[in-house]
């Protein structure tokens, strides 16, 4: 794991600007640091020691002291990496992952990245070719972030690491908030903040004298709905994905230090949880959240798979109030508004893991990306069985199955169900037709938006910039491998892995590991024809297949319930805390410039006296806050007198 | 009175769904589902709007997109369903 800093270019106290860089990310690697000056350019590095505790110090430079290695994040694979370069004649000095990173670089240059199987991302500096070469794992689980500022390029694991650069300042980037109060996240590579990119997952870059050049190593690929699938029998498909589950989770045991694993009480990390089990002669630690709202705690499920397991289980408690206090801290860590509160509780959870003594942590995110876990998938079906059949009489019924878990959505007719999901129903050939509602309902919380943002924004539309950013062959997939692209190339780095995953374990110091998004594994999944992995209306059908001898009945059967937390509700009370009044006064929105100060007074006041449990100012209202945190936490505005006072 | 029920409506829409923004072209017959302006909660806030000021208890039945989706429906619903004053 770690964090890293860098730079090429030509300035004057490369090693102050590397000092104060690296501070800034101090959290991601409270174990070590070590800065590396070349004549053209830096690297800095904050360790969190997990492989090659003794020897795994970065920068690290190979024998000849020519090509040198700032790397964030873990190659699983690197024992069999090692072990074949050894008999090609290599010799190590280390036993870390770091090392391996930089003989294939040697023998391979930037191709290298294709042999890697892991969470990384890293910069080497190559003296020879004097080129700086930053890459990203296929999926996007470890950061990465650019700059160029006065002729140098900059670059670092966190945002905040590259705001100590002189000259280079935060300032908002009106599209990419757009996209956020659209999409959920921004389109990679832009960010929040204007001027300031990221590496998008699966890419590669070089810099040097010429200037820079990016391109994907990787693609994340489905097959064309007309072609023969790859796979037709069932139970040899689940018997494969058993196989390639079981070695993901292996290799991501992989440590020098302790593995523990997140427990939801959900099926994927409940089986991420079971395999763990398995493979450790110690006794598994487990870790989980409960709430004191029924309609988000699964404490009940989280026991009965601790007790079936036999895991030594703790858990935290997040209550009504906790999410406001430590929201601050989220954004900060975050970089980014949100629409939603749902990263608090994680953070609080990666705490606990630190408190804990223990560094890594299993996770079962990414599952319902690769298996088709999430509701918009059986949505989008539905939708599309609604579309070809509109005189159907089990129309409206199908609807009311899909959110059992909603109760605002429990009290609704079935006329007004079918109306609720036909709203912003898009042709049956649209290429976002699987995502339409949620971007229609998203996207209506940009009526907070100030006449200025808007005039800014003009006719900018985050759903055509999408729609430009899908691969060639796009519509010529499945529609429910279309709805998979969406959800895995853009909403799982953009949001899940980034506000929810690295960011916030990070903020701990933890490092998370995804069984799920092993490459291999999303590569065989994608290729499983759709109906294997949703089935009628039972989401990760295949899923459940591979692995029902693994779990209790009860966890094995259950029906997917997505991971959410208070949202509004969470802000409003009597323990209301005055940080939240500054960011909404109306001096504070003022400042900020961007909402419409009377609407945001208007949704203020009517979340405090009847929390809002709609989808549109429940996002709105923590869409909002969590805007004008960014701006106080980055720019210093948006302050407001509650707070100054 | 329908007059009185649709601007009393009016206010509560621009109020409670559009934040004050009277700048929002609000239609009579625009469909307030297919506009953004109402989510599933909203329904429930309306139906509450309803009962409260115009004394009406619905029932399940009447919560339907053919009594509520627009202001004009909205109004003839309510107009429909009030007690005529008798002296």
């Amino acid at each position: 794991m770690c964090g890293f800093s860098g730079y090429f270019g030509s300035i004057r106290d490369g090693r102050a600007l590397l000092e104060s860089m690296t501070a800034a990310i101090a959290h991601r690697g409270p174990d070590e640091q070590g800065i590396f000056i070349a004549p053209e350019a830096g690297l800095g590095h904050v360790r969190l020691s997990i492989v090659g505790l003794g020897d795994g110090q970065q920068p690290m430079s190979d024998a000849s002291g020519e090509l040198t290695i700032a790397f964030n994040g873990e190659i699983f694979n690197y024992v069999e990496l090692r072990d074949e370069l050894r008999a090609k004649g290599r010799r190590f000095r280390t036993s870390s992952d770091t090392e391996v990173i930089l003989h294939l670089y040697d023998e391979m240059g930037e191709e290298c990245v294709s042999l890697l199987n892991g969470d990384f991302a890293f910069a080497i500096w190559d003296a020879r070719r004097r080129r700086m070469m930053l890459a990203r794992d296929r999926m996007g689980v470890r950061p990465l972030f650019y700059t160029a500022y006065g002729g140098t390029f900059y670059f670092a694991s966190e945002v905040k690491a590259l705001l100590q650069v002189p000259g280079v300042s935060a300032e908002i980037d009106p599209i990419a908030l757009d996209q956020i109060f659209t999409l959920w996240a921004p389109i990679a590579p832009r960010t929040p903040f204007r001027n300031i990119l990221e590496l998008e997952p699966a890419h590669l870059m070089t810099v040097d004298q010429h200037g820079v050049t990016t391109r994907p190593y990787w693609q994340l690929q489905y097959p064309d709905r007309d072609q023969p699938p790859v796979y037709v029998d069932e139970g040899s498909a689940a018997e494969e994905l058993r196989a390639l589950l079981t070695d993901a989770t292996r290799i991501r045991m992989r440590a020098d230090v302790p593995v523990g694993a997140y427990l939801s009480g959900g099926l994927d990390s409940s089986i991420v949880s079971a395999l763990a089990a398995g493979m450790t002669p110690q006794r598994l630690r487990t870790f989980s959240v409960t709430f004191d709202s029924a309609e988000h705690d699964e404490s009940a499920f989280q026991l009965e798979m601790a007790a079936a397991l036999g895991t030594q289980h703790s858990a935290i408690a997040c209550r009504t109030g906790d999410i406001a206090k430590s929201f601050p801290d989220v954004i900060r860590f975050t970089e980014r508004p949100i629409i939603r509160t749902a990263p608090a509780p994680l953070y609080q959870l990666s705490g606990l893991v630190r408190e804990a003594g223990l560094k890594v942590v299993l996770t079962g995110e990414g599952a319902d990306e690769v298996f088709a876990g999430y509701d918009i998938f059986k949505e989008a079906r539905v939708r599309r069985f609604c579309g070809r059949q509109p005189g159907s009489h089990i129309r409206p019924h199908l609807f009311r199955k899909l959110y059992p878990y909603l109760p605002g959505l429990k009290q609704q007719s079935p006329e007004y169900l079918a109306a609720f999901f036909g709203a912003g129903d898009a042709p049956l050939d649209d290429l976002l037709f699987s995502h339409r509602p949620r971007l229609k309902g998203t996207a209506a919380t940009k009526l907070f938006f100030s006449g200025d943002l808007r005039a800014q924004l003009k006719d900018y539309d985050a759903a055509d910039e999408l729609i430009g950013r899908l691969p060639q062959d796009f519509g010529r997939w499945h529609p429910l491998h279309q709805a998979q692209y969406l959800e895995s190339r853009f909403l799982l780095p953009g949001y899940i892995l980034s506000s929810q995953g690295d960011r916030m374990a990070m903020a701990h110091g933890i490092e998370g590991r995804f069984p799920f998004l092993d490459h291999r594994l999303v590569e065989f999944a994608a290729k499983l024809p759709p109906e294997m992995k949703l089935k009628g209306l039972t989401e990760k059908h295949i899923l459940r297949e591979a692995t029902k001898d693994l779990l209790p009945a009860v966890i094995g059967k259950r029906v997917k319930q997505p991971y959410r937390a208070p949202d509004s509700h969470s802000f409003s009370g009597p323990g209301e805390l005055d940080y939240v009044r500054g960011a909404l006064s109306e001096d504070a929105v003022a400042e900020g410039g961007l909402f419409n100060v009377r609407a945001v007074t208007k949704l203020y006041e009517k979340c405090r006296a009847r929390p809002a449990s709609g989808f549109r100012d429940n996002a709105a209202f923590v869409g909002i806050l969590s805007t004008q945190l960014w701006l106080q936490t980055f720019t210093g505005a948006g302050i407001g007198k509650a707070e100054a006072a | 009175m329908t007059q009185a029920i649709k601007e009393k409506v009016r206010t509560f829409i621009i109020e409670n769904f559009l934040f004050g923004d009277t700048s929002y072209d609000l239609a009579d017959t625009a469909s307030m589902i297919e506009n953004d302006i109402i989510d599933s909660t909203g329904v429930l806030e309306l139906v509450a709007f309803i009962e409260d000021q115009f004394g009406i208890a619905m029932a399940d039945a009447d919560i339907v997109p053919a009594n509520l989706d627009s202001l004009a429906r909205i109004s003839a619903f309510i107009a429909a369903k009030a007690v005529p004053v008798t002296a």
